[in-house]
């Protein structure tokens, strides 16, 4: 399918800031141990050095009123704890649609769990996916509009361990399932052209993060975690996304789009090891 | 966990000896229940670990032989697993043979420092000690959060690893002890004794307390199936009564797994998400068992997880 990298909207200047990221995620994390709770002081002059790092000197103001997002307090699972960032100005077009957001667990050992951009054919109004969480943390959503304007919004949650959490309680069957989708429509209304719809993309992946031994060797499993994700209506781009460890195993992305025409809504996926996974979903005769 | 952390901390555990020498000098014995000739045991409270209960929350006991006795879990700390040893001590001088962990979590395992002096076998799943070496730092550390680092105890590394299935001679009794697929956990043991019919499942069977599912929730209802047609009439559950009958004991519980494993299926094919499945389903149970609110989340966050790739 040849979704190349520089298609996927990723560019040496993001691969350079993740590489800062991660290393400053891991000098703040080495000094605090994974299950203390800190206190605001600490956590605000971490979001700083975080913020410095990925956008630079440009400013974040508060997003009260653009973006919203929301995650239980305290985690069921700290590697699967569900966050649904909401754009109440995200839609249509114009200087304040939202065109990327970017997702920050400051406590994590890597701490930009992903950078979505919408393509035309999305509908920017939320996004939900999972992640992992390794201590008591503060996460941020950043959402960036047209204009280039950036807001942010925070929440805290309480949760530990996620990162080093075993992977899964089968990893025969993991790999067995490496790299299959399954795309599943948001409620049961049927698809129109030109009106806007959620779709829940599931992707079988262990997204192992390097923290999780291996259960018989006792070994650490090497990292291999999704690195990009692309979503295409037909040829219309509706969501590119650039991933790290904190997605949680199995990822999954619920995202808005706007169907034109027959599709089929076409993923992309590129792993750490480069491997590519591909599939197509014809939604319009799912629902039919 | 950073990696680096992660790693030095397994090395640390894998050169570990099983931590402490159990000298339970003062340990009070608990009373036990004879809930079949020779099979004692001590019912866990209903509650989470805190400083008064020492983790006493499982049901732990042992069984007595002619030559030698087994302990079926050692507790869920140091106090817990000592104050097991001197219920033994006051019936019995037999050595202490074996030590059978049922499964990983630190309630029914962390007393297991207090027998490290018997030098028993420590019986557990195959798959055991590879849970322990993922998650046992993160068990240590949480419970030391609770009791302090001391009185944590600390759990000990199988060395007799089940397979399928395998029998323990006591003298004069021996105990079938069967590893499961994966259920409750993914290692989880069941022990039978044939001479009583009593049948000790460990968690995988609650009775009163919120199952709390950390493994598969379409294995642990195929588990429970299979375990119903085992010759025995009692059972003792990992949390719940001392002894129920068996297997009209695992109604509730099937009850409890089977209508989230329906109400999780209902959303998913109707297009809803797991925040909907953790907002709503299992709620119609939630006056049939104690701690509800604290697992059912839970529960549903992981079956919702598993059911979703079916």
């Amino acid at each position: 399918m040849g979704v190349g990298r520089r298609e996927a909207g990723r560019d040496n200047g993001v691969e350079h800031m993740r590489a800062i990221v991660a290393a400053l995620g891991l000098t703040l994390c080495l000094v605090v141990p994974a299950w203390a709770e800190e206190d605001a002081e600490v956590r605000a002059t971490r979001w700083v050095d975080l913020k410095h790092a990925v956008f630079g000197d440009r400013e974040v103001t508060d997003g009260s009123g653009v973006i919203a997002l929301d995650a239980p307090v305290r985690a069921l699972d700290a590697a699967l704890v569900p966050v649904t960032i909401s754009l109440s100005a995200g839609g249509g077009a114009g200087p304040g649609r939202v065109k990327a957001v970017w997702l920050v667990v400051d406590g994590n050992p890597s701490p930009l769990a992903g950078t979505f951009k919408f393509g035309p054919a999305a509908d920017p109004r939320s996004l939900k996916t999972r992640i992992r969480v390794d201590q008591y943390t503060s996460v941020h959503a950043v959402a960036e509009t047209e204009d280039g304007h950036l807001y942010a919004s925070e929440r805290y949650v309480k949760a530990a361990g996620g990162c080093s959490a075993p992977s899964t309680k089968d990893p025969q069957v993991a790999m067995s399932r490496l790299g299959q989708m399954r795309l599943r429509l948001d409620g049961e209304a049927p698809l129109h052209d030109g009106e806007a719809a959620t779709a829940h993309l599931l992707i079988s992946h262990p997204n192992n993060n390097g923290m999780q031994v291996d259960q018989v060797s006792h070994l650490f499993v090497p990292p291999r975690y999704i690195q990009d994700v692309t979503v295409r209506y037909g040829d219309a781009l509706v969501l590119s996304v650039d991933a790290d460890i904190s997605l949680s195993e199995d990822p999954v992305i619920t995202f808005g789009f706007v169907p034109q025409g027959p599709g089929p809504m076409r993923v992309d996926v590129l792993d750490s090891t480069q491997a590519r996974f591909h599939q197509d979903f014809s939604l319009a005769s799912e629902r039919s | 966990m950073r990696r680096r952390d992660a790693l030095l901390l397994a090395t640390l555990a894998a050169m570990r000896p099983a931590r402490g020498i159990a000298t339970p000098v003062a340990a009070a014995p608990f009373a036990m229940v004879e809930v079949a000739p020779g099979i004692h045991v001590r019912q866990g409270v209903h509650e989470e670990a805190t400083v008064e209960n020492q983790d006493g929350i499982a049901n732990i006991g042992f069984v007595i032989g002619s030559a030698s006795v087994a302990v079926l879990d050692p507790g869920g700390s140091r106090a817990d697993g000592e104050r097991l040893r001197a219920s033994i001590r006051e019936r019995t001088d037999l050595p202490i043979r074996y030590v059978v962990l049922t499964h990983m979590h630190p309630d029914h395992v962390f007393g297991a420092v207090a027998f490290a002096a018997d030098k028993p076998a420590f019986v557990g799943h195959a798959r055991m000690a590879g849970m322990l070496v993922q998650r046992g730092e993160f068990y240590r550390n949480s419970l030391a959060d609770v009791l302090g680092i001391e009185e944590a105890g600390d759990y000990a590394k199988p060395d007799l690893l089940v397979e399928g299935t395998m029998t323990l001679d006591l003298g004069a009794r021996s105990l079938r002890v069967q590893a499961h697929p994966t259920a409750h956990t993914d290692n989880d043991l069941s022990i039978l004794d044939e001479a009583t019919g009593t049948l000790w499942l460990g968690d995988l069977l609650f009775v009163d307390r919120v199952p709390a599912l950390d493994g598969s929730i379409l294995g642990w209802l195929a588990q429970t199936k299979a375990l119903r047609s085992s010759p025995a009439t009692r059972a003792v559950p990992g949390h719940g009564p001392v002894a129920v009958p068996w297997p009209a004991a695992a109604l509730p519980q099937e009850r409890y797994l089977g209508g989230l494993v329906r109400d999780i299926r209902a959303i998913i094919s109707h297009g809803g998400d797991i925040e909907q499945a953790v907002a709503t389903v299992g709620l119609a149970e939630r006056d049939h068992w104690m701690l509800f609110d604290d697992y059912n989340g839970r529960n549903v966050t992981s079956a919702f997880k598993e059911l979703e790739w079916e």
